[in-house]
């Protein structure tokens, strides 16, 4: 079971999160355009996520052994696909392609479309179902492989992902590890005044889950919340809350009031790596 | 503008609505209890990837012929379609074959997004199994499916399955479950009517079946209809009207082939009698296929209208909306 990011030596988390960062920033730049302030946020889980927390085989992404990581909240699909190109799931050249016609990277996240896509987001609350399926799936198969999923503070919104987090409780979804992204943005505003979905915690442990809510660009205190959910004994589905800052590792991108969907002037993304840079030699 | 209330015929007893699931045989008729239920546990014996799933629809749908039978094999997921049909998704991806069940209301009103996404557009090998199909029960629009078929023709990758009583619906099960891919069926549930046995019938997906054959009239016709043709044909024969009827039981792909060629012969009405709305179900994509391949009939359609329907008994609301065996005949005697 080689897992490809185990053989490259002497990159940190840190590094695969600049990593990833960056490759996101330069996908953002083919279109001009797009959900860079929620990749910015989410690099960071994701970067443990895949160099720390799952395993798989980058040259084979369908490997049965595999941990699934289902992608909710397509409109991330560019954070998700710089991880996968970090992960040498995706070669780093198709990045030029991001978004554009016959590209295996579209901008909603597809499963038919990309290796290491295990699912068709987009339309919010739906990954959370799915994974629930995959979980049980897998206990019938007695797989030792879990189910990772990502989705947004958002679709919290959404009755479906209720319907999910109850059944989840209920079948005792030990396999199941899922990550809320707390950046407090969505279409119309902050998620908080859109529809309050606080005391999240209190919520989640009272449906059943082992939750744990850490400072998703920390990348230790991630790292650990990840490992905990590993090795947590109670037959209880895992949630970790990550609050994230989007846009962050590029503090003028932080600073915009308006980032659900950002745009960026051409001149600025060459400014947005050379932020990205200046923060990491820090 | 709904249909003006009916009066009670003098000498003719008031019905009550019936339970929720009222069985749709006439008296006398011969049936066979939860077909659904028994073809999906024979099956299972030889299918280890085949998995029960129900929203708390279990009994209302015979899946718990198959939960007693494989406890360990069927997943209770609460009353949460869009869970429901998630998670079956999500089986499906693990390479299992689930068989969910829930009212034809709910898989296609409730979670149609979620069929849509996570199981037509990442063409999961999901069944999706359901019960009260069309104008099968007397609660009113909340429980009755007039526009499923519709709403599942227009999905791509989806396989619409109407099929017309007990023997069929066997036959489909093992048949659907073979073929690879998402498949919508509807399903007649309890006490089913059985009436393809005395036709020397077999279900083949995608294909029409020439049950009855006839100079005067070709209806054409799925699920339910059918029954009620042939019952509508042997009433008209006795006033010297030869009628034919064409089965459809594979709403989608449709089997246009067998649809025009029968609709070539000269002479015949054609009439496309459905258990569905008038509007987007079997009677429009046969007009379609008719009008692409330049046949041109003369043409009626058997459905129900584009309203919202009553509450009330079964068998008055059939009467009403015109899909009753009497009215079927009254309908088809008009037009000659």
């Amino acid at each position: 079971m080689a897992e490809l990011h185990a053989v490259i030596p002497n990159k940190t988390l840190k590094d695969r999160a600049y990593h990833i960062r960056r490759n996101a920033l330069r996908m953002g730049e083919v279109q001009g355009q797009g959900y860079i302030a929620q990749a910015l946020d989410i690099s960071d889980v994701l970067a443990v996520a895949f160099f720390d927390a799952m395993n798989y085989q980058p040259e084979n992404p369908e490997w049965e052994g595999r941990d699934r990581f289902l992608l909710s909240n397509g409109h991330y699909a560019i954070a998700l696909y710089a991880a996968l190109i970090e992960a040498a799931i995706i070669p780093e050249s198709e990045l030029e392609s991001y978004g554009s016609d016959d590209s295996r990277l579209p901008m909603s996240g597809m499963a038919s479309y990309t290796p290491g896509m295990e699912m068709s987001g987009g339309s919010l609350g739906l990954g959370l179902s799915i994974a629930v399926g995959r979980c049980l799936g897998l206990k019938r198969k007695k797989s030792d492989a879990r189910v990772f999923t990502l989705f947004s503070d958002g679709e919290l919104d959404e009755g479906s992902v209720w319907e999910a987090i109850m059944s989840a409780g209920h079948n005792k979804l030990d396999n199941l590890v899922a990550i809320v992204d707390i950046n407090n943005q969505q279409a119309d505003g902050p998620s908080t005044q859109v529809m309050g979905f606080e005391p999240l915690v209190d919520k989640m442990q009272a449906f059943g889950w082992f939750t744990q809510r850490v400072d998703g660009n920390d990348i230790e205190a991630v790292r650990a919340a990840f490992a905990k959910a590993k090795t947590h004994k109670e037959l209880k589905p895992r949630m970790i809350i990550a609050d994230t800052l989007m846009g962050k590792g590029v503090p003028f991108l932080e600073a915009r009031e308006k980032n659900h969907f950002l745009r960026v002037e051409a001149h600025e993304w060459q400014l947005a790596l050379a932020a990205l840079d200046a923060g990491r030699a820090k | 503008m709904k249909s003006p209330a009916t009066p009670a015929t003098p000498g003719k007893p008031r019905l009550t609505t019936s339970a929720m699931i009222a069985s749709i045989a006439s008296e006398g008729q011969r049936t066979k209890a939860a077909p659904f239920g028994h073809a999906l546990v024979e099956l299972a014996r030889t299918r280890p990837d085949i998995i029960g799933m129900t929203a708390d629809l279990g009994k209302y749908t015979d899946l718990h012929i198959f939960s007693k039978a494989f406890p360990d094999r069927f997943h209770q997921m609460g009353m949460a379609e869009q869970l429901l049909f998630g998670a079956a998704s999500g089986l499906a991806a693990e390479g299992f074959t689930p068989f969910a069940t829930t009212y034809a209301v709910f898989a296609s009103r409730r979670a149609y997004d979620f069929i849509h996404q996570t199981i037509a557009e990442e063409d999961r090998n999901v069944k999706i199994v359901c019960a009260l199909p069309g104008l099968t029960s007397g609660y009113g629009p909340s429980h009755q499916a007039a526009e499923d078929l519709a709403l599942f023709r227009a999905m791509p990758n989806m396989t619409v399955i109407d099929p017309c009583d007990a023997l069929e619906i066997e036959q489909a099960v093992p048949v659907i479950a073979a073929h690879q891919g998402p498949v919508y069926m509807r399903l007649l549930r309890g006490q089913v009517p059985l009436v393809l046995d005395e036709y020397n019938y077999k279900f083949e997906l995608g294909k029409a079946k020439m049950i009855r054959e006839g100079r005067d009239v070709l209806v054409i016709s799925s699920g339910l209809l059918t029954m009620r043709a042939l019952e509508a044909a042997k009433e008209l024969a006795a006033d010297k009207v030869d009628v034919a009827v064409l089965h459809v039981p594979t709403i989608k792909p449709l089997d246009t082939k067998t649809i025009i060629d029968a609709c070539r012969v000269a002479g015949r009405l054609v009439v496309v009698a459905e258990n569905h709305t008038i509007i987007g179900g079997l009677g429009e994509a046969v007009a379609t296929c008719l009008m692409r391949a330049r046949v041109h009939p003369a043409f009626e359609h058997i459905g129900l209208p584009d309203e919202f329907l009553s509450a009330g008994a079964l068998p008055t609301l059939h009467d009403r909306y015109g899909i009753s065996t009497m009215a079927i005949a009254a309908q088809i005697k008009g037009w000659l």
